[in-house]
């Protein structure tokens, strides 16, 4: 016997349809999605300054919508998800709204809550919330911050699904945790049994960049096809083993070095994976093919947690804008770098400031800077100019600069029909941490008729 | 190509990401062979040396035996990382598939490690 977790969703803006492809396929005791990058956040706090309702992934409400007959036919179905945002209570009402209006209203929902620590900043001094890596003081950026959140555990999940949750929405939880609350749920391991919190966290840390595991980004992308490429699935059994497949009859592949390759996507040390659950090591992992798209790891090791949680702060740091215009012709390269300094130029005849003016040539080996040199015999190149500024009015006469040259820059340009390059906000990330005990994640557990009324209080 | 020289993409998968602004480049070698020969060669300052137009700090060797692979944490080479870099590859997704066109001095097993396999 084992639990069955996929996941069918690895970031705010996968593919719509994964989830309800792999539940057309699969029978699974857990789905998760997961929807947050490291930056998502300062996104959805953007949504939430316009609107108090909004600020958490609504694609989530859109894909429950779509997979309500198998929430129906498979009873033992469960949803964890980090789809919350910074709001997962609004994001429970839409989900109550949603299921009411489709007769089930009596499904339970929990939310977990106490990841925010926006308010917290307000108070904040030089002193506190240096940099993970440079140390630096967060200092006056305090007051340009638009969200921060500590990585939130297994644990409030666990709580949620042990209150009865049948879906349980988070804010910023750790993605493994999404995986390990679950695999908790299910076997009540020990909370200080690192080495099965460490195998459940590999098994979450494989499944939850989606398809990147199933064939998706991988070296030998040609090796299976990926229009209906299936999303991940780990069989977890009680030992803390467990198997990597995806769903009978779906494209993509899940071979050994499609697993390896996604152990080792965006980690540093390897012997020592940080989570708020376990700190895993990977170097013993062994990981073997057992069958057709079927990957065996085992030998997970884990140590104890962290004191303290990751935070994942967001600051408002000024503007950027990017444009792009297709030089074409023998002389593409030179055209392009002369009409990249025609841009620079007549900025400078209006007196714009600029923080920064980047040039790319596209199709010409600035994929990677530098790398290398510009073939010969190149007809066509892709200009990508990119700025900053501190204020948003020296960006917008930047991308003025572009549509004028249809007619009084060189001959050989296309791509006008994009329109305007758009002025958008930047928001810096500031990784730091928080104490473990400064904390106090909350679980929710109503219905879905009675988060649906909360709106109405 | 030299033919004393050894692609990194014949004996080698790659992936890359992105951890605020650093990059993580991990070398996955198809089988035993390769990754001895990987261990051996395919050193911080060669890896540094091959991204070195990327204006980066410090590179950092991670190995993992048990899995062939060799993880490279590349500080600070993602021009401010995927909120505030001006280059059309914010995450660093490009590098991966870059590395396997480092060139290394061919060992002699070479046409053992072609075709060996895990």
């Amino acid at each position: 016997m084992t639990v069955r977790i996929a996941n069918a969703a690895g970031f705010w803006g996968d593919w719509t349809l994964a989830p309800q492809q792999l539940l057309s396929r699969e029978t699974v005791d857990f789905l998760s999605l997961e929807y947050l990058a490291e930056l998502t956040l300062s996104i959805m706090a953007r949504q939430r300054e316009k609107n108090a309702n909004y600020g958490y992934a609504r694609d989530f409400i859109d894909v429950v919508h779509q997979i309500i007959p198998e929430l129906q036919n498979q009873s033992s179905l469960k949803i964890v998800t980090n789809a919350g945002g910074l709001n997962p209570p609004s994001c429970a009402v839409a989900l109550g709204q949603l299921l009411r209006e489709c007769g089930l209203g009596s499904i339970p929902i929990g939310v977990v809550t106490g990841d925010d620590l926006l308010e917290r900043t307000g108070s904040l001094t030089d002193s506190t919330w240096p940099h993970f890596d440079t140390h630096s003081p967060l200092g006056d950026r305090a007051a340009k911050t638009v969200s921060a959140n500590a990585y939130l555990g297994a644990r409030p999940i666990y709580e949620a699904l042990q209150q009865g949750s049948r879906i349980v929405i988070t804010g910023r939880v750790a993605d493994a945790s999404l995986t390990v609350g679950p695999a908790m749920y299910h076997y009540n391991w020990d909370w200080e049994d690192w080495d099965r919190l460490a195998a459940a966290s590999v098994a979450g840390h494989l499944i939850e960049c989606g398809a990147q595991v199933t064939g998706g980004y991988r070296t030998d992308w040609r090796g299976a096809p990926l229009g209906r490429i299936g999303y991940p699935i780990v069989e977890i059994a009680g030992d803390g083993q467990f198997t990597v497949t995806k769903p009978e009859g779906s494209d993509g592949a899940v071979s050994r070095q499609s697993v390896i390759e996604q152990i080792v996507y965006e980690i540093g040390d390897p012997s020592a994976y940080m989570t708020p659950d376990v700190i895993v090591d990977f170097t013993t992992l062994e990981v073997a093919a057992i069958g057709n798209d079927r990957v065996a790891v085992r030998n997970a090791h884990g140590k104890p947690r962290p004191e303290a949680l990751k935070v994942s702060l967001a600051y408002a740091d000024g503007f950027m804008a990017s444009g792009q215009l297709l030089v074409y012709g023998k002389d593409c390269i030179v055209k392009a770098r002369i009409v990249a300094d025609l841009i620079a130029e007549r900025l400078r005849q209006e007196g714009v400031d600029l923080g920064s003016f980047h040039v790319e040539l596209l199709g010409a080996g600035d994929g990677v800077p530098g790398m290398v040199p510009p073939p010969d015999g190149l007809r066509e190149v892709m200009l990508r100019i990119s700025a900053t500024a501190t204020d948003r009015d020296p960006l917008e006469a930047f991308a003025r600069q572009f549509a004028p040259l249809i007619t009084n820059g060189p001959a050989g340009l296309a791509g006008y029909a994009q329109g305007r390059p758009v002025v958008r906000k930047i928001y810096s990330y500031w990784p730091t941490t928080i104490s473990r005990d400064a904390l106090t994640p909350q679980v929710s557990v109503q219905t879905a008729d009675d988060w649906a009324a909360a709106e109405a209080i | 190509m030299n033919e004393k020289m050894l692609c990194l993409g014949t004996i080698a998968s790659a992936r890359s990401g992105d951890k605020g602004n650093h990059a993580n480049v991990a070398v996955i070698a198809r089988c035993d062979l390769g990754y001895q020969y990987l261990e051996k060669v395919l050193t911080i300052e060669r890896v540094a040396d091959f991204f070195n137009t990327l204006e980066m700090g410090k590179v950092e060797r991670f190995l993992l035996p048990k899995l062939g692979s060799l993880n490279f944490l590349l500080h600070d080479a993602l021009a401010g990382g995927a909120s505030r870099s001006l280059r059309i590859d914010t995450q660093g997704k490009l590098l991966g598939t870059a590395i396997l066109e480092l060139q290394l001095p061919a060992p002699e097993n070479l046409a053992k490690m072609r075709t060996c396999k895990y």
